[in-house]
């Protein structure tokens, strides 16, 4: 049950509902499984739902890690 | 796309299998299960398994919730869908799987059964409100991922007291099917899986420390990996070390999504609303104890099963099926005789190629050139 | 006293099509007269005969015909009936054939709005006019509520080919040069966002649009131009799959080069399709001769419907017949026809 992908929290109501935006595209979704989501995080979307937060700052270590890997060469 | 393009770079997927290549020992044979359908699906899609150096053999796990849902069950959808009044939603992967005589739920709309695929479960909700008149049924299947929105919507649903929403429940769950496999080989049929790459999404979900029983329990090292071709590839790598390292325990390579524990608040709207079953049958795999969820008896009201209760009869497979062996990775899709063949995406026989995420599936629709010209050889 | 009946004007904002309208009689009358020949009107079609005598001369006339069964019928950048003007006239240019006319069948469902149909019928009108050919026979039927899904029409085309050079897979030849003429996946993608239960923003629009002048360009090269074929419903992979089976070849296709736009790789993403089985219908495959590939590419990329036109791969030699994809990784897999209807999945 994988296909899920990082979106960008773009809006967002009291009652867990939120908009998020991927690539130009944008739609409504859950946030009851992440009700403390705010504009701006990035969250992890499968069916129509947020599961998760996107940790922005390992994010960047993992791609930091991989641009060193070109470094190397 | 942010955070997604910068795992599939090109470059350092290439830098990457260096690294495994020079990291495997020789003559060292490396069987490592990738048990998410996902990820099975991602290897194929990008073609990675040609990056592999010639010791991994990456054997495709039983994480595809379409694949490993018994016929019976198939049957019993469309027996719903076909009650009066309802309407029956179900998300796009389960409208083609043939059940018994090869009927299926796109089969039954043809047929006039009301059947509308969904996105997500908060669309059936929406389509009850829309429709007093009208019962509305849905289709819940998938391992950890899918099962908190359906709990969500199950707990909405009581709080908006709509009367006539169900859920027909069909979520399994992962660590069992991990133990499942395991168990099996070294029991029975000496397969031996190396160690585990781990599924991505329901890891945020049930956390990393989920696998560390398992990884005790039978000595295999899991790395749980990310979505993306570079992060399949570093955990490859990852694996490979611990695997030579004799060292079984468990790794997070998504770090940037998956924690120790996960996410709690998910996991306990799922004990809320859901409670083990005994015992559930996976398809090719046979019954699997405490591997499977039932609604909760508080909200029975939800549950399609106690609402519009069916006989169904039990099913059978094909004789010449080897989905089972294929599932714990004891054989491979083009061992069996109805590969391609009979059994086709179009015409799919058993669990492997009913969903595109099967290993029979991946194999026809991305890599049947490679099993064609073996067949010329062979017959040469 | 004359005979002449006293036409009663359509009530073209809030009237319905009802089972007259498709009997024959006073009604079916009214409402050709009044909806569809002031929208299509031309010499040719004003002689209101069962058929239509064209002009003739020495050219190969080529005949084109296809059925519009969209739902919805609206989507962004288009409905129903941009397409059946320029899906048909795309299946005419895509054998070298200047298109010249067309004939339309309507099949109306009961109770359907007669301002809807007026918007379709305009919007056909348009597009016919944007690509200079004229709708010159029509017929219309009319089916009980239920059994129909608003509309069908069904487009007949006629055009002439000038070329003394054929344009058809048999052409095809080992070392050829694929080009894409834009961007894939757009009209899939933009249907597919307006189906109520998949709510998606992508601010795409169809790509529908009449290409004939963009071949018609095209055919400047002369015979190095071998084959075109314009990717509809099954997208990409269909066309590839279809031609390497009837051209008896391989092909090789280089993900790299495949140009697609961010928000349909974001909606593909999401559903998870895979864009190369989305529909186009504004888009042309071209297979054309190694030596010519450059040359061809320069034509397309000056016309307005070419100017992100792209080679993406190359017919190579296969006794199986696979279309082959080389991965932006340097992997490689095939790429197989969809398999039954494109749903969006989960997993």
């Amino acid at each position: 049950m994988c296909l899920a992908l990082p979106v960008k929290l773009i809006a967002r109501d009291e009652c867990d509902r939120g908009i998020i935006e991927v690539g130009g595209v944008t739609r409504e979704i859950s946030l009851a499984l992440v009700p403390d989501a705010v504009i701006g995080d990035y969250v992890i979307l499968h069916v129509g739902y947020a599961l998760t937060k996107l940790n922005e700052v390992e994010a960047q270590k993992t791609i930091a890690l991989f641009n060193q890997m070109l470094d190397e060469n | 796309m942010q955070y997604i393009d910068d795992f599939r770079n090109a470059r350092i997927a290439k830098q990457l299998a260096k690294k495994i290549t020079t990291t495997v020992i020789q003559n060292r044979k490396y069987q490592i299960m990738e048990f998410c359908g996902g990820h099975t699906h991602a290897l194929h899609r990008y073609g990675l398994l040609k990056l592999l150096p010639p010791q991994i053999e990456m054997i495709h796990g039983p994480g595809c919730p379409v694949c490993v849902l018994a016929i019976a069950r198939i049957d019993q959808a469309i027996a719903l869908s076909q009650q009066p009044d309802i309407i029956f939603c179900s998300y796009g992967d389960m409208l083609r799987v043939p059940g018994t005589k090869q009927q299926s739920l796109l089969q039954a709309k043809a047929n006039g059964a009301d059947v509308r695929m969904v996105y997500s479960i908060d669309d059936a909700l929406q389509l009850a409100r829309k429709n007093q008149q009208k019962k509305i049924i849905f289709f819940a299947i998938g391992f950890e991922t899918t099962t908190p929105p359906t709990a969500v919507a199950i707990k909405i649903a009581a709080k908006e007291n709509l009367k006539n929403f169900s859920v027909f429940c069909n979520h399994v769950l992962t660590p069992a099917a991990m133990r499942a496999i395991l168990h099996t080989s070294s029991e029975e049929k000496p397969v031996v899986v190396n160690g585990f790459i781990g599924p991505a999404h329901v890891s945020t979900v049930i956390g990393y420390q989920a696998y560390a029983d398992i990884a005790r329990d039978f000595q295999k090292p899991i790395v749980i990996s990310g979505f993306e071709p570079l992060d399949l590839l570093q955990s490859i790598y990852q694996l490979i070390e611990l695997i030579n390292a004799a060292n079984p325990i468990v790794k997070n390579q998504f770090t940037r999504a998956v924690t120790a524990t996960g996410n709690q608040l998910a996991q306990s709207y799922i004990t809320e609303v859901f409670s083990l079953l005994d015992q559930f049958e996976w398809r090719g795999l046979g019954l699997i104890p405490y591997s499977a969820l039932k609604i909760r008896p508080e909200f029975s009201s939800f549950d399609a099963e106690k609402l519009f209760p069916l006989h169904i009869e039990p099913s059978e497979e094909h004789r010449a099926c080897i989905c089972g062996s294929i599932l714990r990775g004891s054989a491979k899709p083009f061992d069996c005789k109805l590969f391609a063949t009979v059994c086709t995406p179009e015409n799919p026989l058993g669990a492997c190629m009913v969903s595109s995420e099967g290993a029979c599936a991946a194999y026809y629709t991305y890599d049947r050139l490679a099993y064609v010209k073996q067949i010329k050889t062979t017959k040469a | 006293m004359s005979n002449k009946l006293k036409p009663r004007k359509l009530d073209l904002k809030s009237g319905r099509i009802n089972l007259t309208h498709g009997s024959g009689g006073k009604a079916m009358t009214d409402l050709i007269q009044q909806l569809f020949l002031p929208a299509f009107n031309n010499p040719l079609l004003m002689q209101q005969h069962d058929s239509t005598c064209v002009p003739y001369s020495n050219r190969n006339i080529v005949v084109a015909t296809d059925s519009y069964v969209v739902s919805p019928l609206f989507f962004p950048g288009g409905n129903i009936g941009d397409l059946a003007v320029n899906g048909t006239i795309n299946d005419l240019a895509m054998s070298g054939a200047m298109p010249l006319y067309l004939t339309v069948s309507f099949i109306l469902e009961e109770g359907f709005a007669l301002s809807v149909l007026n918007v379709i019928v305009k919007s056909m009108a348009t597009a016919a006019k944007k690509a200079n050919i004229q709708i010159i026979s029509g017929d219309t039927k009319v089916v009980e509520k239920n059994k129909g899904d608003g509309v069908y029409i069904t487009t007949t085309g006629i055009g002439s080919k000038t070329i003394n050079f054929d344009i058809h897979s048999s052409r095809i030849k080992i070392g050829d040069r694929i080009i894409i003429s834009g961007s894939i996946g757009e009209h899939g993608i933009a249907v597919l966002s307006q189906r109520e239960n998949l709510q998606l923003d992508s601010k795409l629009q169809s790509d529908t649009i009449a290409l004939h002048s963009l071949v018609q360009s095209m055919l400047m090269l002369g015979p190095e131009l071998h084959c075109l074929r314009d990717p509809t419903r099954g997208g990409v992979a269909a066309v590839l799959n279809e031609i390497a089976q009837s051209a008896e070849v391989g092909v090789l296709i280089d993900e790299v080069t495949l140009p697609i736009q961010d928000n349909v790789r974001s909606a593909c993403e999401i559903f998870g399709l895979d864009p190369l089985h989305v529909a186009n219908e504004g888009k042309l495959i071209a297979f054309c001769s190694e030596a010519a590939a450059n040359d061809l590419l320069s034509i397309m990329q000056q016309h307005p419907f070419g100017q992100k036109a792209a080679i993406i791969g190359e017919v190579i030699a296969d006794p199986y017949c696979f279309v082959q994809l080389k991965t932006s990784f340097g992997g490689e897999r095939i790429i197989d026809w969809i398999s039954g209807e494109q749903l969006p999945r989960i997993c």
